[in-house]
Order: C-alpha cells, then structure tokens, then sequence
C-alpha cells in the first residue's frame, strides 16, 4: 500500500515456497524443545521473583537514597522481567506445551492493569492475526495515532506526539483501556451492554488490587519510609511502562515497515500471510542483555512469524530468518534500539501533519473500504 | 479473635502484598515440600531391581497423607520438559519412619515416564504428587487364607501388601519371561526361606503362558483363598472367568493396569469450548490426546481410566468409552474421562 510494493517482485509460488521454508524452521523448533527450555523458563520465572523480593525489601529503608535508588531499579527490571520475556511470552501460550498448569496461558496473571484475558483476546488474536491491516488490528496507532500516509489526517492528529508521550507513561493503562475498547464502548448504547460492563469491572477489579499493592500496602510496610517508597514504585512503574512502550513502538512503527489495506488479506494463503508478518515487523538489533529486557520482541519478526515458539528460541531462528529475507530480497528492517525509537517517533511528528497524498488518494481509499 | 482467624486475616493482607501472585508463589522458591504447598515429593534415590525395573525412594511433602498397602499414587514427572501424570503401585511398607515411600517402575517399551524413571530420574528431582488411592487393599480382617495371583509389573502392589503385613497362609503365583526378570526375586526367596511365602514362579519364556486351568494342580485350594490378583488383562480376564466359573467370585480381587482398547468408532469434530479451538479426532485416539495436541490444558492422572483426575463435563455430542464400547451422550451434569473416552460423532468438550 506503500507507493511501492517491496514484495512486487516475488511470484506466488515463491511466497508459498516461502511460507513452506518457514514452515520447516518451526518444525525444527517444536521437535527439538525440551528440558533446557522447560529449565530456562523457569529460572527466569525464579530470578524475577528473587529480584522482585529483594527490591522491596531493599525498599523498605527507601528514606536512604542509596537503598530508595538501588530498590527502584531491581524493581523497575523485576516488572520490566514480569511483563515481557515472561508475561508476554507465557500468554502466548509459548510455554504451554509443558502442560505445567502454573506456567500456562490460562492460568497466568501479569504485574499488570488489563486483566491476562482480555489483553489475549486483544493481543493474540487481533493484533497477531490481522498484523498492520489498517481499520482491522488496533495496535496500529491504538486508535489514536496516524502511522501511515495513507490513513485519513484529522486535526486531532496534530495533538498526537504528547498522546504518545502520555501513552508512554502510563502504558499499562493505556493498554487497558484499549484492551476494553474504551473509545468504541463508551458510546452510550454500548456502554451498557453487560459483557463489556463485566469486562470493565474485571479491569477496575485489577487496577484496585495493583494500586493497592504499589501504593498502599507496601508504602506502609516501609513506614517512616513511606513516601519514598511510594515514589520509587511510581517510578519503577514509570520505568516500566516508557521501556514496554519503546520497545513495543520498535515493533511496528519504524520507517521501512509495511501497512496493509483490508481487501487485501482477504483469501491469504500461509505464505502470505507469513510475508505480511516479515514486512509489517520490525527487530532490534543488539546485545544478549538487550534482547532478554525486551523480551525477546527484538526478535519482533520471527515473533510475528511464530509467537507461540518459546522466546528464548527466536536468537537462533533469527538466523535462519534473515538469510531467508536475503534469499527473497526482501528488506529485514532492524536497527539498535535508539534509531528504532528515533525512527517510530519521527513519524509520530511527521504523520501528526496532513500529508498531500492522502488529501489526494483519501476519497478513493474510503470508496474502497466500503466496497470490501 | 481466634488465632485460626488471625492467620486468615493476616494471609490475605499477605496476598495483597504478593499480587497478582500468590503467597505460595514465593514460598515455593525455598520450601516446596512444606505443610500447605500443592503436594509435591523429590526423589531421593533409584534403585535398580532388574534390568528394566528399578525402585524410586520419594520424599512426599508434609501433606503427604500416608496410603494402605496395595493402593498406587499418581506422580507428574517432566519428561523432556513436558509434565506427564502417571500412577504407579507403591511398595513400600505403610509409616516407614523415615518418611518416605517408594514406587517400583517397570519400563514399558516406548513408555516415556517409565524410561525416564528408571533409567534418566535423578535424585534431587521435584516430581508432583496427589494423595495415594485405590481399592486393591486387603480386608480389615485378616483373611485367614491369601492367594497373590502376578505378572510382571502386577507384582508391586501386592509387594506392597506382602511388606506391610504378615500373614499366616501365603500363596503366590508369580509370571516373568524369565527368573532374572523378576522384580524382587531376592526378597521373595527369603520370605519362603524364613517360611512366610509359598512361592510358584512360572517363567513364561520357557512355560509358557500360565494357562489358569493349571491353578488346580499349583494351588490346590486356590477356590478357598482370598485372591488379589494384578497383572496385564489376559489373565485378569482368564481369571475373571475361572472364579465365576466356580462361583467363587467374590473372592477375586483385581486390578487392572490398562483398558484392554476397542475398535476404533467414527471419530469427528471436537470442540474444545472453553479454549475456543476445534480440531478433528478420529475415533480411536482419546480426547486427552486429542486436546494435549491442540494445546489445550488437559487435566490427567492415570491416563487408562483409574483415577478420575481428567473428567470434563461434556457439553454436546457424544463420545465412546474405549474400554466398553460405550457410548455417552451430552447431558447437564455429564463428565466423561477425557483419557478413555474418543470422540463418537462431532463434540463439545468444556475446556
Ligand atoms: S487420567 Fe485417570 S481416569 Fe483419566
């Protein structure tokens, strides 16, 4: 949809042939999993439970700057840890196959405000499955961002780099609220149908217990180091939600990444939509500690060709990956993590102005939608 | 206010601080086996007792409620990473002072657990446990004369039975290919050496299979005894028929080790409708497998249709019990065992 099609240059028989390549990389995966994996997991489940411990401990004499600074960085890490390489990945159902009912996508709950359920359904199935299909996968802009030319330019957009920025800071909830659909359902006819009544309540539920925890209970544990500990989670959740919200932003929204239109998903086969998930993902390139604090979503491509393969398996597959996107020509849009930031936020800015091709291709591109 | 309720009280608070876990979550880290922990055991040593069978020592937790000799335990042990339940005999006698019990593994070919078990479990290892169960026990009274009809691995848990208590009148039958195949050949011949045991072994490489019709020239009086009989369906079947034949049945205990399985029915669509997914399944397969395929999370235990850990309502259609035949339609307030029950026609399964 962008002015030129990188994948114009393929036949359907290679984009099958393609998708079968892929095919045979998973398959490898799958065979070969096993008990290193199962022990990865779980020591990484272990740390960040140690970590965690020890950092509110240490919190608990927050009125030393010394304990308040070293405290408010193991626990920025622990949630940074609980929300992405294990949260993430377990309600991917990544780790599903060891039947371990506490290690499994039905079961597990996050360090989170939207409720594991609702943020699968959000997350797993629409975003995973309708990938950059503009109107179809809300993670585009999540509802309140222009990310491509080719959407339509309203003067709200002009507001949207401090939406992104507010975002940011409170991603937890942003991701909440937009896990509940809460532009579409406030209306007032929707806002009283009783499913989403009872889904709105799970959340309330959640955010209660979570706010309770930072901002109560542990403030008061600490005592005469109250404040300080309420500062330092405020600000490990701060922490949290910018690095989730970054790397999130790396995913999908640098320069180079593909958007698509509706109609044209429409019959895919596996390999195209395999070659929809390489064009629309972008990774991040960098350091073994960079790929475990981001969960592994540097990997985003190989993550959105296989997001139920274990997360620590997507270094090796991205091997396998890239000499694939070189053998189709293809471009494998990476980058270390300040370019990629840089790249999604500069078109924050420049979409947040009208753009003369969409006053253009506008009215025909909403003839077209209609017409799918 | 009561100490009872001033330890909810301040657990509660304790999940409030601990939230979106639990308590337990941490406590798990540094004591799994403690009082209150989901029960759980480590294997403290394996002992070999043939070439493919070998005793495992278990440490349980402290909610571990103690078992009568005879009964079996189901254990979750991860093999390759995935865990898998399986329920094995135990062996040893009941409140051992030390604390622990033990299990006795025959590995079966192609048998991921028992291999593992007997050939790869290390001690030190955390395996899950559920609290030990079945009814192949002894009476409360003593029986004056006892007859132990075994094959194979159907020894364990009349070994059980044979450590735990003495009795005055033993006979035993027991079946093996071969003299070094059976388990626990030494212990057996010093209870007949210490005149505790009259002991039959029929090693079926060179013998044959016992035909049960020899029992008359083996075990004279085998009609007058109290019979505990354990081993694969061919003689449990064969013995099922002998002692009706006689009229004696009612002093025929046995059990069985696997569901003797039947032609495969039509198989269809199974809808697993609490994961959302719909897979085909054939007729043959159980619908535990069929959901363990699909990735959905199955709850099991014995997987041959003992222990009732896999029961699943069953929302629509109908499924067939492998063992009988059977065929179970969807009713309110129907379970079905997922491990032996196959899809019979397209279904709804609440998972
Ligand atoms: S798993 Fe034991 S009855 Fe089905």
């Amino acid at each position: 949809m962008t002015a030129i099609d990188p994948t114009a240059h393929l036949t359907s028989e290679q984009i099958e042939e393609l998708g079968r390549e892929l095919d045979a990389i998973r398959d490898e995966v799958i065979a070969g999993r096993g008990e290193r994996d199962a022990a990865y997991i779980r020591k990484v489940i272990a740390a960040q439970r140690k970590l965690e411990l020890v950092s509110r401990g240490v919190l608990l004499f927050s009125l030393f700057p010394p304990a308040w600074l070293l405290g408010t960085a193991g626990l920025s890490v622990a949630k940074i840890m609980d929300n992405m390489e294990i949260g993430h990945n377990i309600l991917h159902g990544q780790w599903d196959w060891m039947r371990d009912p506490k290690i499994h996508s039905t079961t597990w709950e996050w360090d989170h405000v939207s409720p594991s359920e609702q943020w699968k359904h959000s997350h797993n199935e629409l975003h995973h499955t309708y990938t950059n299909v503009i109107g179809k996968d809300n993670d585009l802009g999540y509802g309140i961002m222009r990310v491509d030319e080719d959407q339509k330019w309203h003067p709200f957009h002009l507001g949207q780099p401090l939406w992104n920025f507010l975002n940011a800071c409170f991603f937890e909830y942003g991701i909440a609220a937009y896990d509940l659909e809460l532009g579409k359902n406030l209306s007032k006819r929707r806002r009283k149908n009783p499913e989403f009544r009872a889904r709105a309540k799970a959340v309330g539920r959640k955010i209660r217990k979570q706010v309770l925890k930072d901002y109560v209970i542990h403030p008061l544990l600490s005592g005469p180091s109250f404040l300080p500990t309420l500062a330092a989670t405020f600000t490990a959740n701060l922490v949290r939600n910018v690095w989730t919200h970054s790397v999130i932003m790396c995913g999908h929204f640098p320069e180079g990444v593909q958007v698509f239109e509706r109609r044209s998903i429409v019959g895919e086969t596996r390999g195209q939509w395999y070659l929809r998930q390489m064009m629309g993902s972008a990774n991040i390139s960098g350091s073994k500690a960079m790929h475990f604090m981001t969960g592994n979503l540097s990997h985003q491509i190989e993550h959105h060709l296989f997001p139920d393969l274990p997360s620590n398996r997507y270094a090796e597959v991205a091997v396998k990956v890239r000499a694939l996107f070189a053998k189709y020509e293809l471009e494998y849009v990476t980058g270390p993590l300040p370019k990629q930031v840089f790249s999604a936020w500069h078109k924050v800015f420049r979409l947040a102005l009208p753009n003369k091709e969409t006053e253009v291709r506008a009215p025909d591109r909403e003839r077209e939608l209609v017409a799918a | 206010m009561t100490s009872a309720a001033l330890r909810s009280r301040a657990w509660k608070l304790l999940e409030m601080v601990t939230t979106p876990l639990l308590p337990s979550d941490y406590l798990d880290l540094v004591s799994p086996l403690r009082e209150g922990a989901d029960l759980r055991g480590r294997i403290e040593a394996v002992h070999p007792e043939t070439g493919d069978a070998a005793t495992v020592v278990i440490r349980p937790g402290r909610g571990w409620r103690g078992h009568t000799a005879g009964q079996y335990v189901r254990i979750g042990v991860d093999v390759d990473g995935v865990r898998l339940w399986r329920a094995y005999s135990l062996t040893s006698p009941t409140h051992r002072r030390d604390g622990r019990f033990t299990i006795t593994v025959k590995a079966i070919p192609d048998g991921k657990v028992s291999n593992h078990l007997v050939r790869r479990a290390k001690p030190g290892t955390l395996i899950q446990l559920d609290q030990p169960t079945g009814d192949f026990v002894l009476s409360q009274a003593k029986p004056a004369k006892v007859f132990y009809l075994t094959a194979g691995s159907g020894i364990t848990p009349v070994m059980g039975m044979l450590r735990d208590t003495e009795l005055d009148d033993v006979v035993m039958v027991h079946c093996a290919p071969r003299p070094q195949d059976v388990i626990f050949r030494d212990e057996l011949h010093d209870l007949v050496a210490d005149g505790k045991l009259r002991l039959i072994e029929v090693h079926t490489d060179t013998d044959g299979v016992l035909d049960i019709a020899r029992l008359d020239e083996l075990v004279p009086d085998w009609a007058e005894r109290e019979t505990w009989a354990c081993g694969p369906a061919g003689l449990l079947d064969a013995a099922e028929e002998h002692w009706t034949g006689h009229g004696v049945l009612e002093r025929l205990h046995t059990e069985r080790f696997r569901p003797g399985i039947v032609v495969a029915g039509d198989g269809g669509e199974v809808t697993f409708s609490v994961s959302g997914k719909t897979v085909a399944a054939d007729g043959a397969t159980p619908l535990l497998d069929i959901g363990e395929e699909a990735g959905v999370l199955m709850p099991s235990g014995c997987r041959m249709g003992i222990c009732f850990g896999c029961v699943t309502p069953l929302k629509a259609g109908a499924v067939r019990d492998l063992r009988t035949g059977g065929i179970t339609e969807a009713e309110p307030g129907v379970l079905i065992q997922t491990c032996v029950s196959a899809a019979a026609g397209p279904c709804d399964i609440e998972r």
